[in-house]
């Protein structure tokens, strides 16, 4: 599957003559693949000279399971597996200048609801620091924190609560 | 053994008095309590509102007095009592009244209060009010046999704010110190925490997150006029009052981590008042105004400490237990009332800061933002009872606690407001 986006991508790098594609963006769908034929492939006549056009939209947010970053119990340091999620939010927010992010920080539901707001506060900030070394621009960033206020899983169980430390980046 | 018969001792001594409105719980021994009988006032069969019965509430709330039987008296506000035969029933103050529907749809209320040690008239007071303000004439007339029977101003017509979440709707309540007569100050569909009390009474400073960030509001609560006073980038939370009601006290990160700032009560640029690496927060100052009690964790964990409030060195308070927030300071500045966490359970404690000794008063295991009442003698937290959340208050040794009327929903974020004028 991997190779025919790849194939798809290559495609209409060669077939959209003169549009400005760089590589950076090639499309996380694979929509464009079936109207691609396949060297050698059983060509049927008019239909393998068919184009579709694809427009890469540089302003694709991730969607939500790849812009949530989760932190362990009483913990702010940012575990290696979600290094390349930041990354790819970073590589985004770069590309446009206008775009403003805001990390929210979040907490389990255990302890006082202000030092919670605090808790939170810390991994909002270790996300935000994380892309501005990155090179995200300040302007562009804003960490702010829910505290316990906005759980995503209800109960107190420890996967609940897992659920629940987290920080969020949401594009404004 | 010994433990199990103090334990049996405690049982017999817990007795509990059912009201309409919410449940008294008295424990423990050696309690001083004044004994006071409520005769119900004469027209309260037809009133809207009984007036004898939220009197007795209020006063057995406060821990300082214990009702004694007036059932089947027929006396009001001039009927002269019969004092051996209050003193036979164990009473040491009676109190007496009347409530009349007046021509122009208003109640007259009536009372006066004897102390039947002494066969003396100890005053009384008369009100005429519509029907929507007979619980306060009620919470007054409380608050007067109070003052005259402790020397202390009572409570009674004080009013709290608390906040209750309902699904996703979120109600900022203006009620009566007994948690009833609740009014929506503000409803909305993000969160709302940390309603502060101005000191006049009129206003409430809180944070909300309508904005998909926390800020805080100024909000007068008779107009419902807003301000949006701290919108800073990053979060703003934890307001405080500073006692001239000039100044608040807040949490803000505009500057990187969680830090407190000081700031003019109607908005305008904050000012850092203590720079450090680690988290402050839950600023309180004390009532006269010269101190900061506040949430640090500098030393690894939080841990209350308190500073001068133009800033300066901090002194840590609190040196028991990991985990220790919420500073609420008496208005006497004798007692420190804060949630501590104790094997993983959170428990209202209270300090005595003369002496640094230290109790835990409640049996519950999810308390909240403890607040002192405005005469020190109260205090009101949120907890959770029988897997819901609830609203107390206690005396300050523990030994009384009842549970305030609620609303529907989950009800948390208690703040006791000031005397009124």
């Amino acid at each position: 599957m991997n190779r025919l986006i790849w194939a798809a991508a290559v495609a209409v790098l060669l077939s959209a003559c003169g549009s400005a594609v760089k590589l950076d963006n090639v499309p996380v769908e694979d929509k464009s693949g079936t109207n691609v034929t396949k060297p050698g492939g059983a060509g049927t006549g008019v239909a393998e000279r068919d184009v579709t056009p694809v427009t890469l939209d540089k302003n694709k947010i991730p969607d939500a399971a790849n812009r949530v970053v989760y932190f362990d119990y009483d913990s702010y340091a940012i575990r290696p597996e979600f290094q390349a999620l930041i990354e790819t939010n970073a590589k985004l927010i770069k590309t446009d200048k206008a775009k403003k992010v805001v990390v929210e920080g979040h907490t389990d539901e255990r302890g006082g609801r202000e030092y919670n707001l605090a808790l939170g506060q810390k991994r909002a900030e270790a996300v935000r620091r994380a892309m501005g070394l990155l090179g995200v621009s300040e302007s562009q960033l804003e960490a702010v924190s829910f505290g316990k206020e906005k759980p995503v899983a209800m109960g107190s169980t420890d996967e609940a609560m897992a659920k629940n430390r987290r920080a969020e980046i949401s594009y404004r | 053994m010994l433990k199990r018969h103090l334990l049996i001792l405690m049982a017999g001594l817990v007795s509990a008095t059912a009201f309409a409105q919410f449940r008294v719980e008295v424990s423990g021994v050696g309690l001083t309590q004044v004994p006071i009988a409520i005769a119900a006032f004469r027209g309260d069969d037809a009133a809207p509102q009984k007036m004898a019965t939220i009197v007795t509430a209020d006063l057995e709330r406060s821990g300082q007095f214990r009702a004694v039987d007036a059932t089947g008296v027929a006396m009001d506000e001039g009927s002269r009592p019969e004092v051996s035969t209050w003193r036979q029933k164990g009473t040491d103050a009676l109190v007496t009244g009347s409530i009349t529907r007046l021509a122009d749809g208003r109640f007259d209320v009536r009372m006066r209060l004897w102390d039947v040690v002494r066969g003396q008239d100890l005053g009384g007071q008369s009100f005429a009010v519509v029907a929507g303000d007979l619980r306060l004439v009620a919470h007054r007339v409380a608050d007067f046999v109070y003052e005259k029977l402790t020397g202390d101003k009572g409570i009674f017509s004080t009013r709290i704010a608390y906040v209750t979440k309902v699904g996703q709707s979120y109600n900022l309540w203006v009620a009566d110190a007994d948690g009833e007569s609740a009014q929506s100050a503000l409803n909305s569909a993000e969160p709302i925490i940390s309603p502060s009390w101005a000191p006049n009474g009129q206003q409430l400073a809180y944070v909300s997150f309508e904005s998909r960030k926390p800020v805080i509001f100024v909000h007068d609560v008779a107009s419902g006029k807003r301000r949006l006073v701290a919108n800073f980038k990053g979060s703003n939370s934890a307001p405080a009052w500073s006692p001239d009601g000039k100044t608040l006290a807040a949490t803000l990160t505009r500057d990187g981590g969680s830090q407190l700032y000081l700031m003019d009560a109607t908005g305008g640029e904050p000012r850092r008042l203590a720079q450090n690496s680690s988290i402050d927060t839950e600023p309180t100052f004390t009532s006269d105004g010269k101190f900061i009690y506040f949430v640090s964790d500098r030393g690894g964990a939080p841990q209350i400490y308190r500073m001068p409030s133009t800033g300066g060195n901090a002194e840590r308070v609190t040196f028991t237990g990991t985990y220790n927030i919420s500073p609420s300071v008496s208005p006497d500045g004798k007692w420190l009332a804060y949630i501590s966490r104790v094997s993983g359970v959170f428990k209202l404690h209270v300090m005595d800061l003369s002496s640094g000794a230290v109790n835990a008063i409640t049996d519950t295991t999810a308390d909240e933002n403890p607040s002192f009442s405005p005469n020190g003698r109260l205090i009101i937290y949120a907890t959770h009872q029988q897997g819901r959340e609830a609203l107390m208050t206690t005396t300050v040794d523990g030994k009384i606690k009842a549970r305030l009327a609620g609303q529907n929903g989950d009800i948390r974020e208690p703040d006791w407001g000031p005397m009124q004028k």
